[in-house]
């Protein structure tokens, strides 16, 4: 073959030493990307439906009267929510998911990459993600005629969206690091429809049976979605007890995750 | 012990020890006390059954998976401690691709040799294992046999000193199986220590430096190619240009022997008229070979194969994984 032009037999000589951390990080990351936006279903969880959400429920109000303000000023930090489950669990445990099935999470965590910078790039790559939809829904908000509330809080936003993120992703890894990976396809969409209702992204949970609605409020989309309507703004009163649900969620998912997670 | 003249020396020692090492999962024990040691610079074939243990002991030299018992090291690390230091060091090839559908080779090759300072050139690498015409293919399109070759192109961009190849040449047409059985002896000769496990038993009789079948969790057999095949009972192999009569085959034992061989029985050995002559006091020597000939020279009969002496690798390897499983039936 065509090591006429070597000295050596490609591959041989003295051994390759590895490249920084960060450099290997880095790298992953942008394969991640490259890998995300070839993967259409996954751009239209991630992208088309947040903004469709957004774009179409701020046309007319759903609260049934029960909301103040312009239906945009409600459903901004909904589709965030959405925004949040869809990168950071939906998308991330089928990509996931698929990944271990196909062996590719066990041959990186065997290269010189290693399981730490597996970790920080898929992490990387869902914040970018995050940065991007985050982006794109204030733009059509304020396009619609959103401006943020007189309470709006970006400290509060940012960690309603960290705490939401880590529970969600956990969440993530916790099915595509247990599960086949159709099943993790399967019931990750079936949490996203679940979601969408027992989140207060479209419907206000006080239009769902009193039951439903307290239980959903302990779960995180709700409880995200809580504190969002809060920090942006849009909604008064307390997110205290939000943010206590979702950091007790971001732990536990993830420590779950950390412990169950299996590479094949 | 090496044609290319690199023994390995105390100095250079040893690449892979493995001290009775033992895996169960569940109930089930994968490996109950596995020894072996790989020399620097040797090519070690690691034989079995599917089932056998093979993947599951090659998983704990990469450190994919903890032995429960006994020791491991790994060009002198423990691999399931000292993975970071150790996996830029190894090159891998695994038997499941383990790289995504929507890849190209290209990206591929340039995403893992992001992970050294100073890799092959990727691209030459491709050109080298002949993927340069399906470098911008989705990997999902890629035959069986360009995916194995962009796997092992994969486990050469850092160099590596041990090269861990499952069934490298699994899926490949025969042109792409002789090219990477070259490469194989090329990478061996300019000292890469490798170890490699393969059904392809032609492929270990001719690259091998030592052999070792695992067969049901543990080592039954190690050694060079050459003990492993003269272990096994003396035995003369030919094949006619026609078919014995079956009150013949006494007769021809008798004959070629020179009636010194009372044990010595002449079976049916496969199709196209192939036979056996077994039972051998000893190895055949040029009398006894004469001797057959002769007799069949007279009945008209020509000897249009003869294999002397020791089984080839597969016949042996046969032997032992079967006396292997009949012993344990009994056991049973």
């Amino acid at each position: 073959m065509s090591t006429a032009h070597h000295s050596r037999p490609l591959g041989t000589g003295a051994p390759a030493r590895p490249a920084p951390w960060v450099a290997k990080a880095l790298a992953l990351t942008l394969n991640e990307l490259r890998l995300a936006m070839r993967r259409g279903e996954s751009l239209l969880v991630t992208f088309v439906i947040p903004a469709g959400v957004l774009l179409v429920f701020s046309g007319f109000d759903v609260s049934g009267g029960t909301a103040v303000g312009k239906p945009v000023e409600r459903m901004l930090p909904g589709s965030m929510s959405l925004a949040v489950i869809a990168a950071a669990m939906v998308s991330l445990a089928i990509a996931t998911g698929f990944e271990r099935s196909y062996g590719v999470i066990k041959r990186l965590g065997g290269s010189p990459a290693g399981t730490s910078v597996l970790v920080a790039s898929k992490t990387a790559a869902v914040i970018v993600v995050e940065a991007v939809q985050m982006v794109l829904l204030v733009l059509i908000a304020t396009a619609l005629g959103w401006v943020a509330g007189p309470g709006a809080s970006l400290p509060l936003v940012a960690a309603g969206l960290i705490l939401g993120t880590v529970a969600f992703a956990g969440f993530g890894l916790l099915m595509a690091g247990t599960l086949r990976a159709e099943a993790t396809l399967a019931l990750a969409n079936l949490l996203f429809l679940l979601a969408l209702v027992l989140g207060g992204i479209v419907l206000p949970l006080e239009r769902l049976p009193a039951t439903v609605a307290d239980a959903s409020s302990v779960l995180p989309p709700a409880a995200l979605t809580h504190v969002l309507a809060i920090g942006l703004g849009g909604s008064t009163g307390d997110a205290t007890e939000s943010v206590i649900v979702l950091a007790f969620w971001a732990v536990v998912l993830a420590g779950l995750a950390a412990r169950k997670f299996r590479w094949d | 012990m090496s044609a290319a003249g690199h023994a390995p020396t105390a100095a250079d020692g040893v690449a892979v020890r493995a001290r009775d090492v033992r895996k169960s999962y569940g109930a089930r024990a994968i490996l109950t006390g596995v020894s072996f040691d790989v020399l620097r610079g040797e090519l070690l074939a690691l034989l079995g059954p599917n089932g056998a243990g093979k993947t599951t002991t090659v998983e704990i030299l990469e450190g994919y998976r903890r032995a429960d018992g006994g020791s491991v090291s790994v060009l002198g690390l423990d691999p399931a401690k000292d993975g970071g230091a150790l996996r830029h060091r190894i090159g891998l090839m695994l038997q499941e691709g383990g790289i995504d559908n929507r890849s190209t080779p290209r990206e591929v090759l340039r995403l893992y040799a992001k992970f050294y300072r100073d890799p092959e050139d990727p691209d030459a690498l491709l050109e080298a294992v002949d993927l340069g015409r399906a470098a911008t293919t989705r990997y999902r399109r890629l035959s069986g046999g360009e995916r194995q070759r962009l796997s092992l192109a994969v486990a050469l961009l850092g160099r590596p000193e041990l090269l861990v190849l499952d069934e490298p040449t699994a899926g490949m047409d025969p042109a792409a199986k002789q090219a990477t059985r070259e490469r194989i002896a090329s990478l061996r000769a300019a000292g890469t220590t490798i170890m490699l496990t393969t059904h392809e038993l032609g492929d270990v009789e001719r690259l091998a430096d030592h052999v070792a079948v695992l067969d049901r969790g543990r080592i039954v057999a190690y050694g060079t190619p050459a003990e492993l095949t003269g272990a096994g009972a003396p035995r003369v192999r030919f094949r006619l240009s026609a078919a014995l009569a079956e009150v013949d085959t006494p007769a021809l034992a008798e004959a070629a022997t020179g009636g010194q061989g009372p044990k010595a029985r002449v079976t049916p050995a496969g199709a196209g008229h192939q036979y056996e002559l077994e039972g051998l006091e000893a190895a055949p020597d040029p009398a006894l070979v004469a001797r057959l000939a002769a007799w069949c020279a007279e009945r008209g009969l020509l000897i249009t194969e003869l294999r002397l002496g020791s089984a080839s690798l597969e016949e042996r390897y046969l032997e032992l994984v079967g006396a292997d499983a009949a012993a344990e039936a009994e056991g049973a």
